[in-house]
């Protein structure tokens, strides 16, 4: 039987096998095609998540039915911020109200463990100027959204001006000129209200520059802390940032950060940016705060191997290949060299980025431009070491550090910048504490640490034991912004490489093209290395036996 | 062996022959692209590697199922039978009696194309080592939409596996040397016609001379 088969099908003719043939790769092409047909597809298509997010902000052009500049209110001759916000309150009633409940205002949140506030006026630290004081420091509270510290009411302006004024200077002038009969003073004092009345009546919803008055130089100037928000990003091109371009989409902060009753859309300390990560498809309403509310979960192009990736790799990771692209950045401060003087006089030295190196109240300082950001698993949250937490000053103390794991289904690998800093810790206590910097008695001006110590600690009531010491800290921020156009994005190879991949130092996952099994190299590397010895030995052998054959 | 005389087989089908060459070439391709993802050398770049790796993959896979489907209509899976008669034999030959101008104890014949190693060697590469590979590799795949599996062992086999199949194609290349001529089990899956010593009785039909072309 088998041999009839067999003839059969020798016997058959050409034509026959070509059938067979054609028949078998047709089959098999049919069954890829869906594959290969979307592949072509694709290469026309705009990507979903260009397309997404194009919808989203289609109605683009805010319009509004108040023109401020007609409102009698607001045709007054103001004498302090409290007034103008008493003008503003007329109409929007519950605006300050609402105010005084967010972060923005208080500067504090509850965290998870018991009595700790976390934000700059609670038990927070970082390794900057590592804390507000309870608000006590005066230096910090120049960023405060209100007229006069914490008491008193909301500078609405300070978000809603659109022309920056020197509104502090200008009631000052006012109080020391007014009621002077001096036509000259009379004529000045005009001009002062006038220009306070044009201020007040040119309002906007927060542009850049509002929420970059304070965001772009936190830690106390330009690109200090994040390394993603500097005054670059006022007016930015394509190349820095796709979304806050000007030749760009132009966005403001809030088409991101979305806001619900003056609560601004954003991290907060323990709590993720989004809880749920949903896109404006699943939820109309959904916060834009996530690249996914607008760009979708597969925003590249159908059946992409990058597509793949976004369940455990954050857009950020290879859309921002770089940070501090334009303005440099602070990479490192070291408190333990603060307080040196030349010729009794504290001094600055300027590095090679135009920025200072040294500062004898401040320490020594590093700058980077064009940092390449760190990874880790993040889950939205982070892990903070406040002026109440117990430190082991052998190790370096991961002051701010992201949460998360492979294994977290809300973790995403995520880029960072990572500010190094060396400040200073209770040595008994083994906790950092919080030196009281600005002001007559603070350390800027008595460059004793000890005394700031004694007094910034009293500010928080902690204990302080008199006894203090230098500790190497870490603190970590989040790279977001700077989004770069598609075409500088990462490529694979970046990542997927034995060597300098950046997610180096990722473990618990198994990466093609950066990762390897040891064993199975070893066994493979024998097993094909053997076979061709073998056949290089055993044609050896037949080449001089002459396959045993006589001549 | 002198007077020892020549006859030509027709031992392979137009279709067999095909379906060798595109696998051969669709194999190294993936051996190629696969050791440039596995990070053993930059070649055409590890994105170009990757989706040429993934199209040939399941080209491959899809074209092996029509593969198969032959080999069970045509009856030809018989030529894998694993048999350990003249196994024995044949080992010796190729550790000893190649080198002293022995016969090869086993014939090639359209019935019996394989000796019995090359039929275990056949057997445990189209059986076990493809298969593996092709699942492994359709586990790699589709990785991403099984949820909850771990990457590491599939690429693990699939690593190992790769190694082996490379292991196996310089044997294979090598024992291509070993007919009668250097290059005539060669010119046998380029042609189907293999020039084999006329030792076994061959009946009339499967020789060239009274084949009708
Ligand atoms: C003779 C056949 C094959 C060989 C020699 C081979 C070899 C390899 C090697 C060495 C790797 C690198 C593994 C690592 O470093 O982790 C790899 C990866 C991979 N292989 Fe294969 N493979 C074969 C067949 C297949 C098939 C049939 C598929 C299924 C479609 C497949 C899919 C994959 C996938 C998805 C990867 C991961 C990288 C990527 O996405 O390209 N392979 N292969």
């Amino acid at each position: 039987m088998e041999k009839y088969l067999n003839l059969k099908l020798t016997g058959q003719s050409a034509a026959a096998t070509f059938l067979w043939t054609a028949v078998l790769f047709v089959a098999a092409l049919m069954l890829i095609r869906p594959c290969a047909a979307s592949v072509a597809n694709a290469a026309q298509q705009e990507a979903l998540g260009i397309k997404l997010a194009k919808q989203a902000v289609r109605e683009d052009k805010h319009w509004t039915t108040v023109d401020h500049s007609k409102i009698e209110m607001l045709n007054q001759d103001f004498t302090s911020g409290d007034q103008i916000t008493q003008a503003c309150l007329s109409c929007h009633t519950d605006a300050s109200m609402q105010f005084k409940e967010t972060i923005h205002w208080t500067w504090k949140v509850p965290s998870e463990k018991q009595g700790i506030m976390n934000g700059k006026a609670g038990h927070a630290v970082n390794n900057f100027c590592i804390s507000g004081n309870a608000m006590e420091d005066k230096g910090c509270v120049s960023c405060h959204a209100g007229w006069n510290d914490i008491q008193g009411e909301v500078n609405c302006l300070a978000c809603h001006g659109k022309e920056k004024f020197p509104f502090k200077e200008t009631f000052a002038d006012l109080a020391a000129f007014e009621g002077d009969d001096d036509p000259d003073l009379v004529e000045i004092v005009d001009d002062l209200h006038n220009g306070i009345q044009q201020a007040v009546q040119n309002i906007t919803l927060p542009q850049r520059n509002n929420c970059g008055e304070c965001h772009f130089k936190g830690g106390g100037g330009d690109g200090v802390k994040h390394g993603d928000l500097d005054t670059s990003l006022a007016r930015p091109n394509r190349m820095l940032d796709v979304h806050m371009a000007e030749d760009g989409a132009d966005f403001a902060c809030t088409r991101c950060h979305t806001t619900v009753k003056h609560h601004i859309a954003g991290r907060l300390y323990t709590r993720p940016a989004a809880a749920e990560r949903k896109s404006l498809i699943e939820d109309d309403m959904a916060s834009k705060i996530t690249c996914e509310s607008c760009h979708s979960a597969t925003p590249h192009k159908a059946s992409t191997k990058m597509n793949d990736h976004t369940d455990k790799v954050a857009c950020q990771s290879c859309h921002i290949p770089e940070f501090a692209r334009v303005n440099p950045t602070k990479m490192s401060w070291d408190w333990s060299t603060a307080g040196k003087m030349k010729d009794g006089k504290p001094y600055e030295e300027k590095g090679d980025l135009g920025k200072p190196v040294y500062k004898s109240i401040k320490g020594d300082f590093t700058w980077a431009k064009n940092v390449m950001p760190q990874y880790y698993w993040y889950n939205g949250s982070f892990d903070n070491i406040g002026i109440k937490d117990k430190i082991d000053p052998q190790q370096i103390v991961e002051v701010s550090h992201p949460l998360g794991s492979p294994n977290d289904p809300d973790a995403r690998i995520h880029p960072f910048k990572i500010h190094s800093g060396k400040q200073p810790y209770d040595k008994i206590n083994q906790q950092l504490v919080a030196p009281l910097l600005s002001g007559p008695k603070g350390f800027w001006t008595t460059f004793d640490m000890n005394d700031a110590i004694i007094r910034g600690n009293q500010t928080l009531d902690v204990p302080y034991s008199g006894e203090f010491d230098y500790v190497e800290t870490t603190y970590a921020f989040p790279i977001t912004h700077m989004v770069a156009p598609a075409e500088k994005s990462l490529d694979c190879i970046q990542c997927h490489t034995r060597d300098n991949s950046r997610l180096a130092g990722i473990t618990g996952i198994y990466m093609p093209g950066r990762d390897k099994f040891a064993i199975v190299d070893t066994i493979g590397l024998i097993a094909v290395l053997g076979a061709l010895a073998g056949v290089t030995l055993h044609g050896l052998g037949r080449f001089f036996t002459r396959n045993g054959r006589e001549e | 062996m002198a007077g020892k005389t020549m006859t030509n087989v027709y031992l392979y089908t137009r279709f067999e022959r095909l379906w060798h060459w595109c696998q051969a070439l669709m194999v190294i391709f993936l051996m190629i692209t696969g050791f440039e993802v596995h990070g053993l050398y930059t070649l055409m770049g590890f994105d170009t590697a990757v989706e040429l790796h993934n199209f040939i993959g399941l080209f491959w896979l899809g074209s092996f199922a029509f593969f198969a489907f032959w080999l069970i209509i045509t009856g030809e899976w018989k030529q894998y039978i694993p048999t350990t008669r003249k196994l024995f034999d044949v080992a010796r030959y190729y550790a000893w009696g190649i080198f002293h101008g022995q016969d090869h104890p086993v014939q090639k014949t359209p019935g019996a194309k394989h000796n019995p190693l090359q039929r275990l060697a056949y057997l445990g590469i189209s059986a076990m080592l493809l298969p593996v590979q092709m699942v492994t590799g359709l586990l790699y795949y589709l990785y991403n939409s099984l949820g909850g599996v771990s990457l590491a062992p599939i690429a693990f086999i699939h690593t190992l596996a790769a190694f082996l199949l490379v292991n196996f194609l310089i044997i294979h290349l090598y024992m291509t040397t070993t007919g009668h001529s250097l290059f005539s089990h060669i010119k046998g899956m380029i042609t189907g016609w293999e020039e084999i010593y006329d030792t076994t009785k061959i009946q009339e039909w499967e020789t060239k001379a009274t084949r009708k072309t």
